[in-house]
């Protein structure tokens, strides 16, 4: 089975914080980190190639520095990994970004991929159902479990708003999963070894062949307009006197406000 | 790029360097210069003393208007789950209504799935027309009949606007719809307006985990897709006697690669979850101490027809399951009213409910940040302040 785990590196957003008075990101020491749930996609490519043998494949695109989010890829286990870098992708919405990773996979090969539910920046959960069609596979997102992995196919347990579902999807197809899957393991000192002499293999647009108006921002239909932080929430009320008080206080303004 | 440096009025003072979260500006010959990673986030604009930092103008000339004008009206995916619509379909009306009036322009929804009684509701919600397939391939969700039978549909009748619901459903399948369009899809908006120059959608939406919200247009393309988050819009008004065309569609030639072989509903683990819909959340965190903790929150939420949330702090101890998880890593929640008990409120939870209505925090620590997102706070030990709501709350309903 050959599995390919898309990673994308993103600052760690819940270090950063807001300047209230100017209303911009306080970017200062934020780490960049592999986004949390594509750690636990690495996982479960890694134990599926330890139950059916094969090879995993970490993919991203991303500026130069995204490196070394997949030599931490390779220090957890990953094979072989591959960077889409240059100008030409830079500013990509998700259409365009699930363009360049079709693209790359379209190139290396895949039975089985493996994307994280969504980007903790974007947060828009887009970019794996997107590369699925892109590819003309299937796809099943929020998977919480994998039950059953074969040569043919997949069986998986998908969260769904009001419980879950067991569905079977034929290979090759893509799966996005959730945290609820896995613990995602901490290197080997073999694999920090690997890590640091592993050859990375670089791709832009003309390897990938795609033209350069489908990827970046040429290829990207969502613009953003603006920015803004959300401001700080009216009508505060403080409860006064003692706690009985307090809650008769809470009780009447909650009945006044329609929430009972 | 977008976003560019005016050499004479920037000073090298580095403060945007501070506040790029993606490391794409560099200083060179003493002046700034936005470098090729960046990601149009902005947040770098408003950051610059000397106003040096600009967005270059996208020339909507170059776009090719002729063949954005053949698209018009507003369209809406009236989600189905088990047979029943969502209601996060008749919130869509409500709020599909408003803008296709501001377009002077039709409202449609579509129906795959459920009854042809649902689809006659969906016009008693607001629709003018609704596009309906019965087909039992619709019966279980899965991907790629919906992606399938969407697409086609929008290809033939040209929607300008295509909206649904930011649910796992919504989230999952309309991706696939926008990718073979080619067109822009705006996730998990709260927003929506008709900008009046364009006419373009303005989309806004969290991102960063909330920590920003930003607005987004698709102006080169159609449809203007997006999914919207549950609970934000208001449903328009149900008129009984309203008429409007249903137009069935068939399933012809449609298949699917992936199946359903089986659905657990959450009422089987004996808790209801979908926090995404509940009108009442009643949360619970550290302060807890123990699994026990939310029998006490159980009670409380039964008198208020609620549903139990959690901070990840609980479910990382084991106290609760992660489908009740609020925050950036669980689910995202804007009921009316949110009760928060012994959370400390982490930015990591805010994100996930500081945009419900009423937010009630109840904490002994008075230094604990929930309280700077709640409505009301109460500062007290959750075994005195529970029981006594619990009791005030019971001495009103037999009142009544
Ligand atoms: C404030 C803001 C708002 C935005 N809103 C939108 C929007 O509404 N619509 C839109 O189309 N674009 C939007 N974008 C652009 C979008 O964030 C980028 O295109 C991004 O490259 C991919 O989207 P995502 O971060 O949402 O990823 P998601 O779709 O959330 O990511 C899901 C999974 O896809 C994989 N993946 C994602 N990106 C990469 C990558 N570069 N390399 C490898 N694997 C990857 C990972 O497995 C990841 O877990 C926005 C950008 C910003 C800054």
């Amino acid at each position: 089975m050959r599995i390919a785990v898309c990673i994308k590196q993103v600052p760690d957003t819940a270090e950063v914080k807001i300047n209230r008075e100017t209303g911009t990101l306080v970017r200062e020491g934020v780490p960049s980190i592999i986004n949390p749930y594509d750690t636990h996609a690495i996982e479960a490519a890694l134990s599926i190639k330890e139950q059916l043998g094969g090879t995993v494949c970490a993919v991203t695109m991303g500026p130069p520095q995204a490196e070394a989010s997949l030599r931490e890829a390779i220090s957890l286990g990953v094979d072989e990994a591959f960077l889409v870098t240059g100008r030409e992708f830079a500013g990509a919405d998700t259409l365009a970004t699930a363009c360049a990773l079709s693209g790359v996979i379209k190139k290396i090969g895949a039975d089985l991929i493996i994307c994280g539910k969504q980007a903790i920046d974007g947060d828009t959960a887009q970019v794996g159902p997107e590369v699925a069609e892109f590819l003309d596979i299937p796809h099943v997102s929020y998977v919480k479990k994998i039950i059953e992995a074969g040569a043919a196919s997949i069986k998986v347990e998908r969260m769904m708003d009001e419980g879950s579902d067991i569905v079977e999807a034929s290979l090759p197809a893509l799966i996005t999963v959730v945290r609820e899957l896995n613990t995602p393991r901490l290197p080997s000192l073999k694999g920090k070894m690997n890590a640091k002499k592993a050859e990375i293999k670089k791709m832009g647009a003309a390897e990938l062949e795609l033209p350069v108006d489908v990827v970046g921002f040429n290829g990207s239909p969502t613009q953003v307009k603006k920015i803004f932080t959300p401001g700080p929430r009216g009508g505060r009320k403080k409860l006064e006197g003692s706690l009985e008080e307090q809650i008769d206080a809470l009780v009447n303004e909650l009945v006044e406000k329609k929430c009972l | 790029m977008p976003l560019k440096i005016d050499k004479t009025k920037c000073m090298g003072c580095g403060a945007c360097i501070t506040v790029c979260p993606y490391d794409a500006i560099v200083i060179e010959d003493g002046v700034a210069r936005i470098g090729e990673y960046c990601q149009l986030c902005q947040a770098c604009l408003s950051s610059c003393q000397e106003g040096a930092i600009m967005e270059s103008k996208v020339d909507y000339a170059s776009i090719p208007t002729e063949d954005l004008a053949a698209w018009s009206g507003v369209w809406v995916f009236a989600e189905q789950r088990g047979g029943k619509v969502a209601p996060v379909a008749f919130e869509l009306l409500g709020e599909g209504r408003k803008l296709a009036a501001a377009r002077g322009a039709g409202l449609c929804a579509v129906l795959f799935g459920a009854a042809r009684s649902d689809a006659q509701e969906l016009i008693k919600w607001g629709a003018d027309k609704v596009y309906y397939c019965g087909d039992d391939i619709f019966r279980e969700f899965t991907d790629e009949p919906n992606a399938e039978l969407l697409s086609r549909l929008i290809s033939m009748h040209k929607p300008e606007v295509v909206l649904a619901g930011a649910t796992a459903i919504g989230r999952s399948f309309l991706p696939r719809v926008a990718a073979r369009l080619k067109t822009g899809l705006t996730a998990d908006c709260t927003s929506l307006e008709i900008e009046a120059d364009t006419g373009n959608l303005i989309q806004t939406r969290p991102a960063y985990g909330g920590n920003i919200m930003a607005s987004i247009l698709s102006p080169r393309t159609r449809p203007q897709m997006a999914t919207v988050r549950p609970k934000v819009m208001k449903a328009g008004r149900y008129e009984p006697d309203r008429q409007g065309e249903i137009i069935d569609v068939d399933a012809a030639g449609i298949r699917a690669r992936t199946r359903v072989l089986e659905t657990i509903k959450a009422a089987d683990t004996g808790v209801n979850v979908n926090l995404q819909e509940a009108d009442v959340i009643i949360s619970g965190g550290r302060g807890l101490k123990g699994k026990e903790g939310f029998g006490m929150l159980n009670e409380l939420a039964q008198l208020l027809n609620g549903t139990i949330g959690a901070s990840r702090a609980a479910v990382d101890e084991g106290w609760i399951p992660y489908c009740h998880q609020v925050g950036q890593t669980g689910k995202t929640v804007c009921p009316k009213l949110y009760i928060a008990c012994g959370i400390s409120g982490a930015v990591q939870h805010l994100v996930g409910m500081q945009s419900s209505d009423v937010i009630v925090a109840i904490n002994k620590n008075p230094e604990a940040p929930i309280f700077t997102a709640a409505t009301y706070g109460i500062v007290g030990d959750l075994n005195e302040v529970i029981p006594l709501l619990v009791k005030k709350l019971r001495e009103r309903k037999g009142a009544q």
